[in-house]
């Protein structure tokens, strides 16, 4: 037993790294190939043979026609924009239903929280036309308004910080009410910095959801002025469409890469943040 | 002043009664400890006491005033829980600070970043370091100001969660079952500085524990509670000499009573039978109310099946008849020895016999303890 079983252990450890090599190579091409293309000259593009690096480096060229034949630093700007205050909204409602839902008792406490459940089992989707009708009756289509008053009642993040506040003992809180902490101060002081990694996953999910929408930008805004950055390229493409791929592609790259870099800088404490929630 | 009232408190969680009818004077200054088996209702009475939780029905008043309805932190009553509930994200400094932080700077001062420029925060803030500073070198953590409860042992965060509730001077302390969590040589050594910071602070302890040693030695006064009704209340030595209730006599006293059933005893010399009342129906006496001597006739013989030697005293167990029942009785090393498997006899002291009914209530010799 004890003789073959290191060897059995390499053998699946082995089989579990094959496993992973393979999900993320089918999960990473698609991404690898947009950076490729985005470095090939057009004629390159189109070419039956393929090449992970191009043979005439066209780079600097696509990515110059990202960058200046579209207003792609706008589009960055409104996107930071759009997600800090879609973002911070967001906790200004999600916080306290959590809370309340998850630590006080009330008559119906539990009807309402089922009522989030199925507000989470909505596609957002089915809801566009009500809030497009609704914009359009107060006149906030195509203002940033638009882009933001959506979002702000979010299910999923009630729901994730109602089970992350959950395991945050009752005695925390009688302690923090005996020691003169009123309900809003005791949000504030004692659970919402107890919740750090709770709310970093959230805020990365909701960020990256807002950042990468386009379903919803195309619907509410026409102006390139507070065009999201996923919106904006699509703009792009409608001008230049079919030979100019290199500089989409470059564009496209462009708008991922802040993401991708906030998620390496934030690795560790978003893995975290995701273990710690699906545990409890 | 703050002696605590309850009358006729009754509590429920959905359909199960959790509280019956309770009702207990604390005496201000006091120290009282609720003993009893966990499930029992104990952290809810105290809950209720703080105002962390409504009764259904019945009245508290804290210091001659009811406070009923009354928010926590208008209740002057600090508490101290199981788990400690320390802030894990403060410094023990800011757990200690904090209760006299909400209290004496205004809602204003106390908001980030432009509370500490407000007129007048400075010098609060001066007077609570001060404060915290003073209780925490009474409790021995003023070297630990700067550290976040999760690099304390557990002995450091009870006394911080000790300091957080007296640095605002409370009138009643309650406390939770403090030192369940603790080790065995810390559960005994913090008791004794429970003890003497209650002498010193001279306010009312309501002190919560299902160890009845616990309850035993550190209380004035023991109130025993099972199954949501308070079943005896009274010093401890009386609790110990004359139990009101089967149960009381059983959860009081290590080791436990021994109790047996008339039936098996009526006809024995060793006990007067014409001094048992007509309605007892166990027979109850403490380790060190019995003898062991030569067996004999007319007396009830047993063997002994275990000896506990705790170089003091000699706990000899006793098999009685079929090995139905057994008996522990007191011996002292300096006594004669039993051997494992010897029979005994054994002569119980008829005074310091109690004798419960049916119902597990004291009745016979019950006159002599309304004269005591
Ligand atoms: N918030 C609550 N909801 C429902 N039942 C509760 C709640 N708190 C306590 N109980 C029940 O009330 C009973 C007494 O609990 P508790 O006062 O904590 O007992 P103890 O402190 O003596 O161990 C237990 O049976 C417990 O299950
Ligand atoms: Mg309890």
């Amino acid at each position: 037993m004890s003789a073959h079983r290191p060897r059995y252990r390499l053998a699946g450890r082995i089989a579990r790294h094959v496993l992973l090599v393979v999900s993320a190579t089918f999960a990473l091409l698609p991404f690898v190939w947009m950076i490729s293309l985005s470095l090939k000259p057009p004629d390159e593009i189109f070419q039956p043979d393929f090449h992970l690096w191009p043979k005439t480096f066209h780079g600097v060229e696509n990515y110059r026609v990202a960058l200046t034949a579209a207003p792609m630093l706008r589009f960055l700007l409104n996107g930071v924009f759009v997600c800090a205050i879609i973002f911070v909204l967001q906790l200004m409602v999600c916080v306290p239903c959590a809370y309340a839902l998850a630590k006080l008792r009330f008559r119906g406490r539990d009807t309402l929280f089922s009522a989030v459940l199925v507000g989470l089992l909505v596609p957002p989707q089915a809801l566009a036309i009500p809030h497009f009708v609704l914009l359009h009756v107060f006149g906030l289509l195509d203002t940033y308004a638009a882009l933001i008053l959506p979002w702000i009642i979010s299910a999923f993040g009630i729901f994730l910080l109602r089970q992350f506040f959950r395991s945050i003992p009752d005695e925390i809180i009688h302690a923090a009410r005996l020691d003169g902490l009123g309900e809003f101060e005791i949000i504030w002081r004692i659970m919402i910095p107890m919740s750090t990694p709770a709310l970093a996953a959230f805020g990365i999910f909701s960020v990256v959801a807002h950042w990468n929408d386009l379903f919803w930008p195309l619907i509410a805004v026409r102006s390139e002025d507070i065009s999201t950055p996923a919106l904006g390229i699509l703009l792009f493409r409608d001008d230049e469409a079919g030979q100019f791929l290199g500089p989409l592609m470059a564009g496209a790259t462009i708008i991922v890469a802040p993401l991708l870099l906030a998620f390496l800088l934030a690795q560790r404490r978003f893995i975290d943040g995701l273990a710690t929630t699906a545990m409890k | 002043m703050a002696e605590i009232e309850l009358r006729g408190i009754e509590k429920r969680y959905g359909e199960a009664p959790v509280l019956k009818d309770v009702s207990l004077k604390i005496k201000d200054g006091e120290f009282l400890t609720l003993v009893g088996p966990s499930g029992c209702g104990k952290s809810t009475l105290l809950r209720i006491i703080a105002g962390l939780e409504d009764q259904d029905a019945g009245e508290v008043s804290v210091g001659g005033r009811p406070v009923d309805g009354a928010r926590p932190k208008d209740r002057d009553v600090a508490m101290v829980f199981q788990s400690y509930a320390l802030y894990p994200h403060l410094t023990v400094f800011d757990n200690i600070a904090l209760p006299l932080r909400t209290r004496q700077l205004s809602f204003a001062q106390r908001l980030p970043l432009i509370g500490p420029l407000l007129p007048g925060h400075t010098g609060i803030e001066r007077s609570i370091r001060k404060e915290v500073e003073q209780a925490a070198a009474m409790l021995d953590v003023a070297h630990l100001l700067h550290r976040k409860p999760g690099q304390l042992s557990g002995g450091q965060r009870q006394r911080v969660a000790l300091g957080r509730a007296m640095v605002r001077h409370p009138t009643v302390f309650l406390m939770d079952e403090p030192l369940s969590n603790l080790d065995a040589r810390l559960r005994v050594q913090m008791r004794t500085e429970i003890t003497s910071l209650h002498r010193r602070l001279g306010v009312t302890f309501v002190y919560v524990t299902h160890d009845q040693s616990e309850a035993m030695t550190m209380a004035d006064r023991v109130a025993v509670m099972m199954g949501g009704e308070l079943l005896q209340v009274g010093p401890p030595e009386e609790l110990y000499r004359e139990p009101q209730d089967l149960r009381v006599a059983e959860m009081i006293g290590s080791p436990k009573i021994n109790i047996v059933a008339r039936a098996h005893w009526a006809d024995d010399r060793s006990v007067l039978s014409a001094a048992l009342a007509p309605q007892a129906k166990h027979l109850a006496f403490r380790p060190e109310a019995a003898v062991l001597i030569t067996p004999a006739d007319g007396v009830t013989n047993g063997t002994v099946t275990d000896l506990e030697n705790l170089g003091s005293d000699i706990f000899v167990h006793v098999a009685l008849r079929d090995g139905s029942e057994t008996v522990v009785i007191r011996t002292t090393p300096d006594e004669r020895r039993f051997s494992l498997g010897s029979t005994v006899g054994l002569k119980v002291d008829a005074a310091r016999l109690m004798q419960f009914d049916e119902a597990g209530r004291r009745c016979g010799n019950i006159e002599r303890v309304a004269a005591a």
